[in-house]
């Protein structure tokens, strides 16, 4: 141990030094986090159209966006495509990542092509999947198969399922990694033991594997529920809302309503709106679990 | 899933150390309905990542007459030609700087955090900025967008590349610290005895032996928040406006904006924005995935 013969600088180690280490990130968190996370609260009390002057105006925006019909309509459709990609998403995720834990050989095979859309930015994934399902130029078109060429991204349904079939494209491997790695984690005696009980795979799956998941899938769940309302940048791209306002979720009705029309004081609104979803389904699901990843971080924190 | 005993599952067996903990329990049994969710969902993930290559190196006048999935038999660099010379590597400077920028300060501080709230974990001061960074995970950051572009703007730095880089670098704090915490705190506690005898400071001991000790997790958290920053959209999106400030995935939507209708060379401005990623993936596969999960599979 050569790094053990430190510069020796004082007898007692100062304690005291520790709260500075931490300072640099907590300045750079509260100017870019917690303040904009409290101006957001303010700024919804006020009117202000992104370039000219800011004006307290109490109550307003909150006024507009809660009259506004827009906004039920915004928060049905969050919540759809969270519930929705949940849906399709979990147990995908579930069977997949079984499947990676168990296959070494195939794993190296599939593993390399399989993680690729982790890698690629929301809007390249949009612009490949508009330009591939355009009804006109896009896959189906081209193969000339009727039923791949509709108008997928003009018809207010099926552009939700468009939106929807991106998203698990695009995070199905990393929940799969999630499962991969909580079912690797599984005491192998409890397989052992089951199968002493004579019990076949199914049983084993669903009577094992699937209870002993439990933390994994509240992880997931939470990771995917509060991450779908951030998918702002792949509809933003793939339908901009439409067609209608058929793909509009909260997030982006944030950014049209603050930065394409105008009125940030009711996009702030919607922002914290959006902070309140958020932070009631972390606590939902925290609450379902009983001790998720997040509370566990923080009983090994403190 | 039913229970079968085939030819392959013996070698498979074989080869396997037996280790109590390291179970791979489905390997046990040919898992049919996995494997077969496997290999669809590949060709689901292949298929359009084979359109979009295939289709950004054909020519655009033969390219509608064409088999969507026959690669063209003389492929054409004349996309990516276009491509680049609508300024694509302005671009690419751009999201490295804006990347490169935002990770080695981002890791840094929240190296330097992460050391102190493990260290420092009986002090209040420390654990209540742990419980702020924590907070921080549970929020959808994107919804401070607007007040972070009014800071922006007071501070005089719309439209430029810091603009990018400050908000970057608070939005990557709370999982840093998180993952990098967990780390150190696995440090065995008899090393940092030994340094504190040898008479070492926290700041050495800091940098001699967490820092060296830790070296792979601050490798991990570093691709994942370069990942997350070079793909990043909404902040380049909000907070700038000049052509010449955009970053790829920015770049890549207003290139579609305007060539929409030429789709190989969309195709092709996709691939390439997507290139430098996909060269780390082939030489870190290992350390990107697991810097993925590494804040949520411990």
């Amino acid at each position: 141990m050569s790094t053990l013969t430190a510069k020796q600088s004082g007898r007692r180690p100062q304690r005291s030094i520790l709260p500075w280490l931490a300072t640099p990130a907590l300045l750079l968190f509260t100017g870019f986090a917690v303040v904009p996370l409290v101006g957001v609260f303010a700024l919804s009390f006020t009117t202000w159209d992104g370039i000219g002057s800011i004006r307290p105006t109490g109550l307003t925006s909150w006024r507009a966006v809660l009259t506004d019909p827009g906004l039920p309509h915004a928060l049905w459709v969050t919540f759809l495509v969270m519930a929705v990609s949940w849906a399709v998403q979990t147990p995908i995720s579930i069977l997949l990542g079984t499947f990676l834990a168990g296959r070494r050989r195939y794993r190296a095979v599939l593993g390399v092509i399989y993680f690729i859309p982790l890698m690629l930015s929301s809007a390249a994934i949009a612009i490949a999947y508009e330009a591939l399902l355009d009804p006109n130029f896009g896959l189906g078109a081209g193969l000339k198969i009727e039923a791949l060429s509709q108008d997928w991204l003009g018809r207010p349904g099926l552009a939700f399922g468009v939106v929807i079939f991106v998203v698990s494209w695009q995070f199905i491997p990393f929940h799969s990694l999630i499962y991969q790695g909580g079912v690797q984690q599984i005491p192998k005696s409890l397989y052992e033991a089951a199968q002493l009980d004579g019990a076949g795979r199914v049983r084993q799956f669903f009577g094992i594997t699937l209870p002993q998941l439990k933390y994994t899938i509240i992880t997931s769940s939470t990771l995917m529920v509060v991450g779908s309302l951030t998918f702002f940048d792949l509809i933003f791209v793939l339908t901009e809302g439409g067609p209608g306002d058929a793909t509009r979720v909260l997030a982006l009705d944030m950014y049209k309503r603050g930065f394409q029309a105008g009125l940030m004081g009711p996009a702030s609104a919607i922002a914290v709106i959006l902070v309140l979803v958020g932070l009631a389904l972390a606590l939902l699901l925290r609450r379902l679990g009983g001790r998720d990843a997040g509370a566990s971080q923080l009983e090994g924190a403190s | 899933m039913t229970t079968t005993l085939t030819k392959t599952r013996r070698p498979q067996q074989a080869d396997r150390p037996e280790g109590p903990q390291r179970s791979r329990p489905a390997a046990r049994r040919r898992n049919w309905l996995g494997g077969l969710a496997g290999w669809l969902w590949l060709a689901v993930v292949a298929v359009p990542l084979y359109w979009t290559l295939i289709t950004s190196l054909k020519d655009r006048s033969r390219y509608y007459a064409s088999n969507p999935l026959v690669p063209s038999a003389d492929p054409t660099l004349e996309n990516y030609r276009m491509v680049v010379e609508s300024d694509f590597l302005q671009y690419f400077v751009n999201s490295v700087v804006v990347t490169a920028g935002a990770v080695i300060p981002a890791v840094l501080v929240s190296f330097m955090a992460a050391y102190a709230i493990v260290r420092g974990r009986r002090m209040r001061v420390l654990r209540a900025m742990n419980g702020l960074f924590l907070m921080g995970l549970a929020i959808p950051l994107q919804a401070t967008v607007i007040p972070v572009y009014l800071i922006i703007i007071r501070l005089h730095l719309y439209d430029s590349l810091t603009a990018l880089i400050l908000p970057s670098i608070a939005f990557a704090i709370p999982l840093s610290v998180l993952v990098l915490a967990n780390f150190i705190r696995d440090v065995p506690k008899e090393l940092f005895d030994s340094m504190r005898v040898d008479g070492a400071t926290e700041w050495t001991t800091l940098w001699r032996l967490a820092a060296p000790l830790t070296r792979p997790a601050i490798l991990t958290v570093s691709l994942f928040n370069a990942l997350t920053i070079w793909n990043g959209f909404l902040l380049p999106l909000v907070l700038t406006q000049s052509p010449d400030r955009r970053t790829l995935p920015l770049a890549l939507w207003t290139f579609q904006g305007q060539y929409g209708v030429n789709v190989p060379a969309v195709l092709a401005a996709v691939v390439l924005t997507t290139l430098p990623v996909l060269v780390l993936y082939a030489f870190g596969r290992r350390q990107l995935l697991s810097g993925l999960t590494a804040g949520f599979s411990r």
